[in-house]
């Protein structure tokens, strides 16, 4: 069983916070992992908000196939930072040789390129480097992208936290946006690649759950886009349809929940809208999901947000004090990180909802 | 001593031989009165009995003639072994049995220079089913739950139509942000996934006919199960086509044409628009082959609807102005296209083939979307009348091309963009909603049934060659026929009644099988919650082996 866990500030916070938030709901997962995507960067990454740093797990031949591939394609490192380990004999970690976050300023012949042509330059690379990575299990690499860093390791959390001295807070590694999960475990193989959150162009996604509509949304989600690969977690066509609704068809966020769990035919054909409920329903059935899932989510814009099945088999919680919002799948989590918060204004989203926190932290629940 | 005339027909060339026990037999006429293929009748026996009636033995002989019930040794009147005389019969003195030395087919052919013709079914292949190798394995447990059948939602339903990809819907984003519809879409019906299977009113009795059409309307207004029916090749009485109760029927046109002056001429009348437009190309109990509608059935309701005389009603094998492909996506589809203004989606029919796939990819490619669904008949299928030929020698299972046919849509990220409707003896043997299911999680989008829709009405049939006699227009359960006296026998309302009972059965059963996936939408593709313990079957249709 996942939990996952989410925090939004006005602030830099540390990801000591969100192991904070995940650690009390250890009964809830299993202690198997730990992944964490940060967005908003400060701290070192603070003055390189326009240019991709690069997330990176890799063996030190793992760490040479990078620097060539991202040489050969033109891309000039700007700065780099690996995380000092603490490899305490006993830890429970998987750990690899090397934790690179690198960035980069684009290629000279990008110079005048748009900002699309940019970031599809940035996914090609990504993929490029994973397939180039795969061979041998040379690497992994989660996520070459302006402002956003993803660590994800197989393990006890804690030990996860001790071997990155994430438990010790500092002000050079911090972000105001930090999505995290603490599960390796998954249904499938154990993969690195299989633990959420799942970050592509911008898009952030992690769940807690089961979808059982996984082999309609990947054989359909196959077709849809050239990132749209690895499947490695049922949970990764979450992530998929968001990208592809939000950026591929330009869709507002709000058309999320209708596609993802359409609202009952005798309730649709009451609305003004349903003829558009409707054409959406039917053109993207095979992006349905099934059985108990919660959402958390985020924007390229840093927007968050939460939505659940249409049962609401699986809960979340929302919670906030004045600077900084948290969302968990239970509401120890948000107890440990924002105790003196006004419990009674918790937010337990409801089955045809989605909670959306804006950047100015503003929370608004919209109604499907 | 008779001698031995060897060529004669005898009882024991044809396929049933009535077993009767003339001590139990009040001679009440029950039977003869019911048997609609005169294959039985009375005649008189000449009884010879010995006895004695001194206290020494003095045998002498007694001659008596007696009535008895006897089978007609004939080629018109054979016995079917629809079992009415056994129904009828007050002391259980008569029966028909399988003959398993039956001569039939050769002394048909033999005897007047064609082979036997019969409606019904496929009798060939009734030993196994691949859907019954199938079963629902993927179960809800610890990762997710199971639903609730009785307490859950769920949306049972299944769309008719051109379904367009995404990026070509028409909706655009106003200035505050939201979406907006700016042009239409192919019309799309949301229905119920199991359609009643196209049984032409020529076919069926007009009480038959009725007593679906009864049922649907019921099923419509008062279950709200927004089942539909397609009307068959043969059109309809100009009173539905005017009445409101048309938007629950599909239209189909077939080679013949048959019923469609009166359905144009209706057209400016109609209040409600047809669910669909059905173009039949082929079936899959006869493919290659095209409707047959005996003289004996052509009654004068039926010329007057079809503007035919009394004869033998054939449609060719082909479409006349279907030449090829492309053409004929452009011609008639768009034609019905046009006819409805678009208002009205328009699918086709074809029996499963080698060829399936390929028709699909050609229709799944077309650029003027307008094909809205894709019916896919399988050789199990039934039919009003074939040449037995036809039944017992031509023809494709639906199950793997229907999952051929999906995978190729899958292939070219296509599912869904025209919805795979699937029959070919589905529910034979008796559960529709586990058929349906494992047809839909294999990747059709919804059923339709024919065949069994007779059972449900009383139905004598069946697949091992019993009655089977649909063609000739004796049908002895009034359903197949066109004689008053005969279609008087079945009581419209009673199986009305009857279907409307089993589609309730079949819907709840049906969120029998979602609710233990966990699933409250029709698990179309949804191949990982099917296993199979026959690896030949698994592997051919990409599901779970288990064992």
């Amino acid at each position: 069983m996942c939990r996952i866990g989410a925090l939004k500030s006005r602030h830099y916070l540390h990801p000591s916070k969100a192991l904070l938030l995940m650690q009390s709901q250890q009964k809830g997962h299993d202690n198997s992992g730990f992944a964490m995507v940060m967005q908003d960067l400060g701290g070192r990454f603070a003055d390189y908000k326009k240019l991709p740093t690069l997330s990176l797990a890799c063996t030190d031949k793992g760490l040479e196939i990078t620097r060539e591939l991202l040489r050969a394609t033109g891309f000039r490192r700007v700065q780099e930072w690996q995380p000092e380990v603490n490899p305490i004999p006993g830890l429970d970690i998987q750990a690899l040789a090397n934790y690179a976050f690198q960035t980069f300023d684009y290629p000279e012949s990008y110079r005048h390129a748009t900002d699309r042509e940019k970031e599809d330059l940035l996914t090609d690379t990504r993929l490029a480097l994973r397939a180039a990575l795969e061979p041998g299990e040379e690497g992994f690499v989660y996520s070459f992208w302006p402002d956003v860093i993803t660590l994800k390791e197989i393990g006890d959390p804690r030990a996860i936290g001790t071997y990155f001295n994430l438990w010790q807070e500092d002000e050079e590694f911090t972000a105001k946006l930090i999505t995290a999960q603490c599960r390796q475990n998954t249904n499938y193989e154990i993969v690195r690649y299989a633990a959420h959150p799942f970050f592509m162009q911008g898009y952030t996604a992690l769940a807690n759950g089961e979808n059982t509509f996984y082999q309609k949304n990947k054989e359909f989600q196959s077709n849809l886009h050239r990132g749209y690969i690895g499947f490695e977690s049922d949970s990764q066509c979450f992530l998929y349809t968001l990208h592809y609704l939000h950026r591929e068809l330009g869709w507002p966020l709000s058309t999320y929940k209708h596609v993802i769990t359409p609202l009952p035919f005798e309730d649709a054909v009451k609305r003004p809208d349903h003829e558009q409920l409707l054409v959406m329903r039917q053109s993207l059935a095979h992006l349905e999901i099934n059985g108990p899932n919660t959402i958390i989510g985020v924007l390229p814009d840093n927007t968050l947000f939460t939505c659940c099945d249409a049962k609401k088999l699986r809960p979340v919680v929302v919670g906030r004090d004045a600077d900084t919002v948290a969302i968990s799948s239970e509401v120890c989590g948000i107890n440990e990180v924002l105790p003196e918060r006004d419990w009674e204004a918790d937010i337990y989203p409801n089955e045809r909802e989605i909670v959306i926190i804006n950047d100015t932290l503003e929370v608004q629940r919209w109604n499907q | 001593m008779e001698p031995v005339k060897i060529n004669d027909l005898a009882c024991n060339d044809l396929p049933w031989k009535i077993a009767y026990d003339p001590e139990r037999c009040t001679l009440c006429g029950s039977c003869i009165a019911a048997c609609t293929f005169d294959a039985i009748g009375p005649r008189m026996e000449r009884r010879r009995m010995i006895y004695s009636d001194s206290e020494t033995p003095d045998p002498k002989t007694l001659f008596s003639a007696r009535p008895v019930i006897d089978q007609q040794n004939v080629l018109k009147n054979y016995c079917r072994g629809c079992g009415v005389c056994e129904r009828v019969c007050p002391n259980s003195a008569i029966s028909a049995l399988r003959n398993p030395d039956s001569r039939f087919q050769v002394v048909h052919q033999c005897a007047t220079g064609t082979a036997p013709k019969r409606g019904g079914r496929n009798n060939l292949e009734v030993q196994s089913r691949t859907l019954d190798t199938l079963r629902v394995g993927r179960i809800s447990q610890m990762t997710d739950p199971s639903l609730d059948a009785q307490r859950h939602t769920f949306d049972c339903l299944a769309p008719l139509g051109r379904i367009l990809p995404a990026k070509s819907l028409p909706l655009q984003l106003n200035a505050e942000g939201q979406l907006t519809q700016g042009g239409s879409t192919p019309p799309v019906r949301w229905i119920y996934p199991v359609i009643i299977g196209d049984m032409s009113i020529g076919a069926l009795s007009w009480r038959m006919w009725e007593a679906i059409a009864m049922a649907v309307a019921y099923l419509n207004e008062e279950c709200g199960l927004p089942v539909r029916m397609c009307s068959g090749e043969g059109g309809m009485p100009v009173r539905l086509l005017k009445s409101r109760h048309l938007k629950y029927m599909i239209l189909q046109i077939a080679s013949g044409h048959f019923g469609w002056n009166r359905i144009i001429q209706a057209m400016p009348h109609m209040v409600e628009d047809p669910a669909g437009v059905l173009i039949k190309i082929g079936q899959g109990a006869k493919p290659g082959d095209g409707g047959l509608l005996m003289a004996a059935k052509v009654a004068e309701h039926i010329q007057a609807i079809r503007g035919v005389p009394k004869t033998d009603l054939l449609s060719p094998p082909n479409h006349q102005g279907l030449y090829s492909i492309e053409e004929s996506v452009q011609k008639m589809f768009l034609s019905f296209n046009a006819a409805f203004k678009f208002r009205v989606p328009v699918a086709i029919k074809v029996a499963a083939s080698a060829t399936s796939v390929s028709v699909f990819n050609n229709l799944v490619r077309d650029p003027y979307n307008i094909v809205g669904g894709f019916f896919l008949d399988g050789i199990d299928g039934g039919t009003g009348a074939a040449h037995d030929i036809s039944l017992d020698h031509t023809g494709h299972p639906s199950v793997s091309k229907l999952r051929d046919c999906y995978l190729a849509a899958v292939a070219q990220g296509r599912q869904g963009q025209i919805p795979l409707w699937a029959a070919g003896g589905l529910g034979k043997t008796g559960n529709l909603a586990a058929d349906a299911f494992k047809m839909i999680c294999l990747g059709a989008n919804g059923v339709f049934s024919g065949k069994l829709i007779l059972q449900m009405a009383g139905c004598l049939g069946n697949d091992l060659g019993r009655c089977n006699a649909c063609n000739t227009g004796l049908c002895p359960a009034g359903i197949t026929t066109q004689e008053p006296v005969l279609a008087r026998r079945l009581d419209p309302e009673r199986v009305a009644e009857n279907i409307v009972n089993y589609f309730l059965g079949m819907d709840m059963d049906l969120r029998k099988l979602m609710a233990p996936i966990g699933n409250s939408a029709l698990p179309v593709g949804r191949s990982d919650c099917l296993v199979s313990t026959d690896k030949a079957v698994a592997d051919r249709l990409q599901v779970q082996h288990v064992c």
